[in-house]
């Protein structure tokens, strides 16, 4: 039986799994929320084929192995007010208060609008990999893998895990820009490996830098997509387009609680102090959501907002090597910056909302987001602009406008009469 | 594996899919369509992760259930657009 919680953590990625052992290692109660069914998060997602890395079932086990987490898996946030969150499961949705809260909310992909992106059969590149996770049969099916970032590599991994044709690696990214970004790695000894461990994994795939793809060709689904790089503009027959650039912090939680955010980058963040902490007294932030620095800058992050929320006094040590880790943040942001080739490639007819349907032209007109989600209902349909709000950040048509409470579709019961707090279970681990 | 799989009924359909996948992977495995937007166009999933509810289909008669959100289930009944 719990009563309440001292702690709730939001997010069993990295940053919430280091999160919820450091605070439930200072004595606290903890709740770790999740809306997945298995804790990972997306870079640790359970692969129903391959399981967990071991990273992180060690991270897992840690944090579920019986001293005072409890793990509510798909369990959405719906709302959050100070003192409690409202919460909704498959069964029921109910209150959970808690006296501090660790946002460990990660990151969105960032997908861009471009001629044919609708069609069935394209997907985001972090999306590939979700889907291939959860039991996509990819074996035999040809798969092309475009967009900009670290992440193409690991899609492509994936893909040809999962027994996919892997077409080849188109990045926007000039080839000069990515050998610089590699030459600077060294400073990362763990990023180092892991590029150097994609490579081995990924020999006999292209990798074609200054490489876009413009368009997917299709009727009823994906059939084609056209390209254009340094070799000049070629076709190319595919099955599947996994086409991502980058990763956005998801910030949907942080600032329907008010936290302050920076705006330093096209793309908000958490603000957050040395200790995490955001500008909420009882409210840290840890990992992608204070921008994108990958699992080990993640890790590192949620221990420091774990101990945080707890009131342990942080070892200097361990805010140092999380300040190294956060300067990989700036390496990506350096060599990553999309090209106005990439901003340029949706066209008037080209659909930017995908839940209302509404094209890039009839969205130019207007002078901001607000203006046009009232004429276009751009960004108000089911996703809440979750899509096109990073997107039309992204090409410059002013900031988006953020999902309001409840910040996922709900349930009627759950607003109207939300359960008492029901008897949690206490961690039961989990099977890996 | 033979035993690790469960029977769905997808559009009035019985199939059987390998356990523990999700209901979008099973519909992608299948070719299976997913939903109709607005204006009629064919959708399938965009994200995998439960943001971009492009991959929204009927499960045991509830409405909008994001498939890559939701484990299959033996007797499940899925019915998307067409």
């Amino acid at each position: 039986m719990t009563e309440a919680f001292d702690i709730a953590v939001i997010g069993a990625g990295p940053a919430g799994l280091a999160a919820a052992t450091a605070a439930a290692g200072a004595g606290r109660r903890v709740v770790l929320i999740d809306s997945q069914p298995t804790a990972g998060g997306q870079v640790w997602r359970h692969d129903v084929a391959h399981g967990y890395p071991a990273p992180a079932r060690r991270s897992i086990q840690g944090a579920m192995s019986g001293h005072g987490v409890t793990w509510l898996p798909e369990t959405q946030v719906v709302a959050a007010e100070s003192g409690h969150l409202l919460v909704q499961d498959p069964r029921r949705g109910y209150r959970l208060p808690y006296r501090s809260l660790v946002i460990a909310s990660g990151a969105r992909e960032l997908l861009l609008p471009f001629p044919g992106w609708t069609l069935p059969g394209v997907v985001g590149a972090g999306g590939l990999q979700a889907l291939a996770k959860q039991g996509w049969a990819l074996r035999g099916r040809r798969v092309l893998i475009a967009g900009s970032g670290p992440l193409l590599l690991a899609a492509a991994h994936t893909a040809r895990r999962h027994g996919a044709i892997v077409l080849g690696v188109h990045e926007q990214a000039s080839a000069a820009t990515i050998h610089h970004f590699a030459r600077g790695l060294w400073r990362w000894p763990g990023k180092l490996a892991q590029a150097a461990s994609l490579r081995l994994s990924l020999a006999g795939i292209g990798y074609y830098p200054g490489s876009v793809v413009t368009a997917a060709l299709g009727d009823d689904a994906l059939s084609a997509v056209e390209i254009e790089g340094p070799r000049g503009h070629e076709r190319l027959d595919c099955d599947v387009l996994a086409v991502g650039f980058g990763l956005v912090p998801d910030l949907t939680l942080a600032r329907h609680l008010g936290c302050a955010t920076r705006t330093d980058h096209v793309h908000a963040q958490v603000d957050v102090n040395a200790q995490q902490r955001t500008s909420r007294d009882d409210t840290f932030a840890a990992g992608e959501s204070c921008g994108i620095g990958g699992r080990d800058c993640a890790r590192l992050e949620g221990t420091i907002a774990g101990l945080a929320a707890a009131g342990v006094p942080i070892p200097a040590a361990l805010l140092h090597r999380r300040d190294h880790a956060r300067a990989f943040t700036r390496h990506l942001d350096r060599h990553f910056i999309l090209s106005p080739r990439v901003h340029d490639l949706a066209r008037d007819d080209t659909v930017v909302c995908r839940c209302e349907d509404v094209p890039l032209g009839a969205i130019r007109p207007h002078a901001n987001g607000r203006s046009a989600k009232l004429a276009t209902r751009c960004g108000m349909g089911a996703c809440q602009g979750r899509i096109c709000g990073a997107a039309l950040t992204e090409l410059g048509h002013g900031p988006s406008t953020d999902a309001r409470p409840p910040v996922f579709p709900t349930r009627l019961s759950t607003l109207g009469e939300p359960d008492r707090l029901p008897s949690l279970p206490v961690s039961r681990g989990i099977s890996t | 594996m033979s035993g690790d799989r469960v029977r769905l009924t997808v559009n009035g359909v019985p199939v059987d899919v390998p356990g523990r996948i999700s209901v979008a992977a099973a519909l992608l495995g299948l070719e299976r369509p997913f939903r109709r937007s607005l204006s009629g166009q064919r959708r399938a999933p965009l994200c995998g992760m439960g943001v971009c509810f492009e991959c929204r289909v009927r499960i045991d008669g509830r409405a909008q259930q994001r498939a890559c959100q939701v484990t299959v289930r033996d007797a499940m009944r899925v019915d998307t657009d067409d």
